[in-house]
């Protein structure tokens, strides 16, 4: 039944379905504890039934003492020297130089604002999705917002928190392309569970143009859409590289068009998705900073969602 | 008063008491024992009952009370999470769900629960008739009722506390972002940890001091033994909890930044401080229930456990390892990774000593003819849901498995296979195993049983699946998953799992309320051998009817006619000539006896001290501080009331006798009383407590280059070398009053308390003087926060200090201090070597630090 049950799993978001080298490593050593647990489990329940059927006498004290040492005490300490032993070299984090990409993720509730840093260039800012190079070493530079989050790229690495006042790094190398799926695994309010991302792995190739594009401001603005989000004030907090002023409150949306998910990773990036997403915010994602806009039209929602749409 | 003790127990034994021949005498005796612990009848007065028998069953009730609703709390959780993207429940109720589910299992259940059954079980263990201050637990209950329904009534109000069991700033210090629920989280538990640690510092006396004649250390149940290894650990474990709820609350009510990374503040302070507290915490309530293995498997193996010696040695051994454990939460938070490789070797090596324990047990039931019994199906089966739960935690230990594991399902699966199998079952097993105890009567096998199988399977069904829909990607308190990503065959699993295991406590709780209807069991129903079972079907109060002595560790096996010497009194205090509650104190190692204590009687005051404290914990959350100082008035005089009419009584006569020709004393003190060890005890932990914010300065200095920040004021060198020397004076005159009074100058003695007064308050003063001069803004930035509150708390506690002179001073002018009778004195004494050691180190780190790490003062 289990089997079943996990096959069915779509596994995108699985530690036990890798992309990148420090999760294959990490499922290696999963199966290797598995095995491991499931031996001793079985060896103490038998050894345990064993001991309960036997009749009286049949072990004496000192022999029974002799079962407590080695089976209690050297034993366990053996086997977990040897997995200590085993485990160490996997603590050392992957070497990375000067020349690899460098991703500044900053968690703030309940959403990603992200930095591509590629060596010699400036900064390309995005949100709520990340696209990284197959084949190559990124390391990425993690910063907590406002409260603790935690970033987590199940088929790709292990986990790093991210804590206000610090920045913790991690280190990962992708080396299947495909689409996947990242989450916060520390609890950081309200909609906590609403707090996801895309990953998209690319071809180095596929990916250089990608960021090139991304560097790229928005067109001017243009069209009834983008009247209404000036008018409503989005720019207050959401900038638009080439068209407003720079505002660093909410996610960046000069390309918001091209991301395959909405609402950090929640809705599919549809017009009618976006609109309703526009003037309430909060009945998807409950305690989200944005405010709703009420008196807002469903037509001027949907004249802004298909605006940003075009944002590619 | 010297005690005329017995050679050696063997001696003691030789003489048999003919005097205890006559039934009429017995008769007589038992009349007045009777007489003497009756309990309190009426509507009301019924609750002012104090005797373990009692409090100890309110105690163990409440605590199940509490296990069912935090239960019901989990079925909604697994109701919403049946199937994906559902909505039962809001966000916000989810949120709330999890956090009370958390901290009431936590500590409204396992910890109070093993105090409680501890409380009812110890007295028994120990022959002895009462714990050493049956107040204080009735005082310790009265404060986890009325904590505990403060926190868990807060969610009919939809103002739970909703940050998770672990509180994690600044999510739960923003006061924008979190609201009252924080507050009752943090003020409702540090209600709740002041009565554990109360309960603590009972448990630890009575171990110690009120074993019966002849059980030296080497002869204690396995149980005492792991009270004492529990209460020590909770003893260290709470006070860096409390001090770190003493840090959140000043950041949350006075806008303090310790947590606030913008004002030199750190979150990771409280996630050190929490996890100290919450190791160990693992462990107190784990090592219990490993205690009634040790207990029942004896009894159902019939024979002596194998390795005792090594079990005890194992139990110190995981307690002293589980201090050292704390990063492994925090394995994701970016420490270096050398010390993550020493603390994933760490937590791998605990699962040494817990291998120790079980193969000792495993071997006992080998060597020993088992008889088959339910509460035996219980330990054996928790025993198998442990292992597993064992296993996947060395799992979590190896730094990088953990990476994947941490904060998801996994780690509910572990965690719920250990504390299923280490705390849940085990006490569902000494439910079964005590219940002749406590009621006289069986409980049904076959309920029992059917319920084990049905619990079994269902914590089965519901904890496996977790494991995997953990590590294909479901992170823990998510109120709702997407379906996309596949696990929802294994969340349904889960529930049913959930409802499974839920109906099997159901059929407990039935077992339970038909045993009313049920016969009375014989006496020991299960053939034990240790001393517990001495109780009889029929209530009696009254403990043991003869306080015996012990020359085994199963003594009703091993000692010929044991039971029937014990109940026709022929061992030691069979009487109550006085009228009095009364019950043997002897030495730590090996049990000599050296006094008869005198216990307390049936009162109003603990209750009412624990509603006046409870009124400050509470009335501080609403923010209604004059209301909060007002019970804190109330409390203090409560205390001293308590004090005052209840303890270091003078005695109408200086000894007598309880047996065997031996004579105690009735009144002890200085270092082999009890009350100067619980005095002890307590301040160890206060101790402990201040080490919390000690750590907290010189975490602070770890963080930050430049600490003490260079522009800031600092509170100079004189002022708090001023109260430092002030606070040397007033130790100095209280320990040569102490001295000088023992001496019989009772006059010069007064003098120097006065003294004593006088500078301990004038240290008070000069401690917030350096502050305050410097002009410190607590708001500004975390030193001068830090440094406030440093200054604060030692300059509290020379107000306590004064206090406990002036109420000394008092004892001595209204004649219950004499030179012979002088425990107060004592007593204080030592609580002013602790305020020593307390003003020693803050003056000289507040005082001097910043000079030597070469910042403000420069």
């Amino acid at each position: 039944m289990l089997a079943a049950a996990v096959s069915a799993c779509n596994r995108h978001q699985s530690a036990l379905a890798p992309f990148g080298e420090e999760a294959a490593s990490t499922r290696a050593l999963t199966i290797v504890l598995l095995v491991g647990a499931v031996v001793i489990a079985a060896l103490v329940a038998g050894l345990m039934q064993h001991a309960i059927r036997t009749p009286g006498g049949r072990l004496t004290h000192r022999q029974g003492m002799r079962l407590v040492l080695w089976l209690g005490a050297i034993v366990p300490t053996v086997t977990l020297f040897a997995l200590l032993a085993a485990s160490l070299p996997l603590m050392r984090p992957a070497p990375v130089s000067a020349a690899d990409l460098r991703v500044r993720v900053e968690g703030e509730q309940f959403w990603w604002r992200v930095a591509y840093a590629a060596p010699g260039t400036s900064p390309v800012i995005a949100a709520n999705e990340i696209r990284l190079p197959v084949g190559r070493t990124t390391m990425f530079e993690l910063d907590g917002g406002d409260v603790i989050h935690s970033f987590w790229i199940p088929g790709l690495a292990g986990k790093m928190d991210m804590i206000p006042g610090r920045t913790n790094t991690l280190v990962a190398r992708p080396t299947k392309a495909g689409r996947y799926r990242g989450v916060c695994t520390e609890f950081c309010g309200l909609s906590h569970a609403l707090m996801a991302f895309d990953v998209i792995a690319m071809e180095p190739a596929a990916f250089d143009a990608w960021l090139t594009a991304q560097r790229r401001p928005a067109p001017p603005p243009a069209g009834r859409g983008a009247a209404l989000f000036a008018r409503y004030g989005c720019g207050g907090c959401h900038s638009i590289r080439g068209v407003g002023p720079d505002s660093a409150i909410g996610p960046d949306l000069t390309h918001i068009g091209s991301r395959r998910t909405l609402a950090a990773g929640i809705l599919p990036m549809t017009t009618a998705n976006l609109a309703g997403f526009i003037r309430d915010p909060g009945s998807t994602k409950p305690g989200v900073r944005m405010p709703a806009f009420p008196h807002m039209s469903d037509a001027d929602a949907v004249q802004i969602a298909r605006y940003l749409e075009g944002l590619k | 008063m010297s005690a005329s003790a017995p050679s050696s127990p063997d001696a003691l034994y030789a003489q048999d008491r003919t005097d205890q021949n006559d039934p009429a005498i017995r008769a007589a005796q038992e009349e007045r024992l009777r007489a003497v612990w009756k309990p309190p009848s009426g509507l009301f007065l019924r609750w002012t009952d104090v005797n373990n028998n009692r409090v100890g069953v309110w105690y163990t009730l409440t605590a199940f009370g509490f296990m069912l609703f935090a239960g019901i709390l989990a079925l909604i959780m697994r109701a919403q999470l049946a199937v994906p993207d559902n909505d039962l429940v809001s966000a916000n109720t989810f949120n709330q769900l999890f956090t009370l589910h958390g901290s009431t299992m936590m500590f409204l259940f396992a910890v109070p629960m093993f105090e409680a059954v501890s409380i009812i079980l110890l007295p028994q263990l120990l022959g002895a008739r009462d714990l050493p201050f049956p107040r204080l637990s009735a005082f310790g209950y009265w404060s986890f009722l009325i904590g505990g329904v403060f926190v868990t009534g807060s969610i009919f109000f939809d103002a739970a506390p909703d940050g998770g069991w672990f509180m994690y700033p600044p999510l739960t210090t923003r006061t924008d972002l979190s609201g009252l629920g924080a507050d009752i989280w943090m003020l409702g538990l540090s209600f709740i940890e002041v009565s554990s640690v109360a309960a603590a510092v009972e448990l630890i006396v009575g171990v110690l001091k009120c074993r019966p004649p002849g059980m030296r250390l080497n002869l204690m149940p396995l149980y005492a033994w792991y009270i004492l290894v529990v209460a020590v650990m909770i003893l260290f474990a709470f006070p860096p909890l409390i001090a770190g709820d003493v840090l959140f609350e000043m950041e949350r009510l006075l806008g303090w930044p310790f947590f606030d990374a913008a004002k030199g503040g750190d979150p990771l302070l409280w996630q050190h401080l929490f996890w100290i507290f919450g190791h160990p915490e693992v462990y107190i309530v784990f090592l219990p229930s490993i205690a009634l293995f040790a207990m029942l498997i004896p009894t159902f193996a019939q024979r002596h456990l194998l390795g005792y010696p090594w079990i005890v040695l194992a139990a110190v051994g995981t307690a002293f390892l589980s201090f050292g454990l704390w990063v492994h939460h925090m394995f994701a938070t970016g420490l270096p990774k050398i010390s993550l490789a020493f603390f994933s070797a760490a937590s791998e090596a605990v699962a040494i000593p817990t291998g120790v324990q079980i193969f000792a047990f495993i071997a006992t039931l080998w060597a020993g003819k088992v008889k088959w019994a339910t509460p035996l199906l219980y330990a054996v089966g928790s025993l198998a849901i442990f292992t597993i739960g064992g296993l996947t935690g060395v799992m979590v230990a190896v730094a990088p498995f953990d990476w994947q594991a941490h904060d998801t399902y996994f780690i509910v699966a572990h965690l719920h296979y250990v504390l299923i199998g280490g705390t849940l079952l085990p006490l569902f097993g000494g439910l079964y195993y005590y219940w002749p105890l406590v009621t006289g009567k069986k409980l049904s096998d076959r309920i029992g049983r059917s319920a084990f199988w049905v619990m079994f399977v269902g914590a089965n069904l519901a904890f496996f699946p977790m494991h995997l829909s953990g590590l294909e990607g479901m992170p823990r308190r998510v109120f709702t998953y997407p379906a996309e990503l596949g696990i929802g065959g294994l969340n349904l699993a889960s529930t049913l799992g959930a409802f499974l295991f839920a109906a099997g406590v159901l059929m407990i709780c039935i077992d339970l309320c038909l045993s009313p209807t049920r016969p009375k069991a014989a006496r020991n129903p299960w053939h034990a051998g240790t001393l517990e079972w001495l109780a009889m079907p029929e209530d009696e109060d009254w403990g043991v009817r003869s306080v015996p002595l012990i020359e085994s560790r199963y003594p009703i096996w091993d000692q010929p006619g044991f039971v029937q010497k014990v109940d026709e009194g022929r061992y030691f205090l069979p009487d109550a000539e006085e009228m009095r509650r009364e019950t043997i104190i002897t030495s730590v190692i090996d049990a000599r006896p050296i006094q008869v204590a005198r216990l307390g009687t049936p009162s109003v005051i603990p209750m009412i001290t624990a509603v006046a404290l409870g009124s400050v914990f509470i009335l501080t959350t609403y923010h209604l501080y004059w209301w909060a100082l007002a019970g804190a008035i109330a409390t203090l005089a409560c205390v001293l009331t308590w004090l005052w009419t209840g303890t270091a009584e003078i005695p109408e006569k200086p000894e007598k006798p309880i047996g065997h020709g031996i004579t105690v004393p009735l009144y002890l003190s200085g270092p082999s009383a009890s009350g100067w060890w619980a005095m002890f005890i307590t301040m160890m932990a206060d101790a402990t407590a201040f080490s919390g914010l000690v750590f907290g300065y010189y975490f602070f200095w770890t963080i930050h280059p430049d600490f003490p920040p260079a522009d800031m004021p600092d509170p100079g060198v004189f002022w708090p070398m001023a109260a430092l020397g002030l606070t040397v004076i007033g130790w100095a005159a209280t320990v040569a009053a102490r001295e000088i009074h023992a001496r019989g100058q009772v006059s010069a003695a007064r003098a120097l308390l006065v003294l004593a007064i006088a500078v301990t308050l004038a240290s008070l003063a000069a401690g917030l003087a350096g502050p305050w001069a410097a002009g410190m803004q607590p708001k500004t930035h975390v030193y001068p926060a830090i440094v406030w509150t440093l200054a604060i708390w030692t300059s509290a506690h020379a107000g306590i200090g004064a206090i406990c002179q002036s109420y000394t001073l008092a004892r001595s002018l209204g004649g219950k201090m004499t030179p012979a009778y002088d425990a107060d004195v004592r007593n204080i004494s030592v609580y002013m070597h602790f305020l020593l050691f307390t003003a020693i180190v803050t003056y000289l780190t507040i005082g001097l630090f910043p000079l030597a790490s070469g910042g403000a003062a420069a």
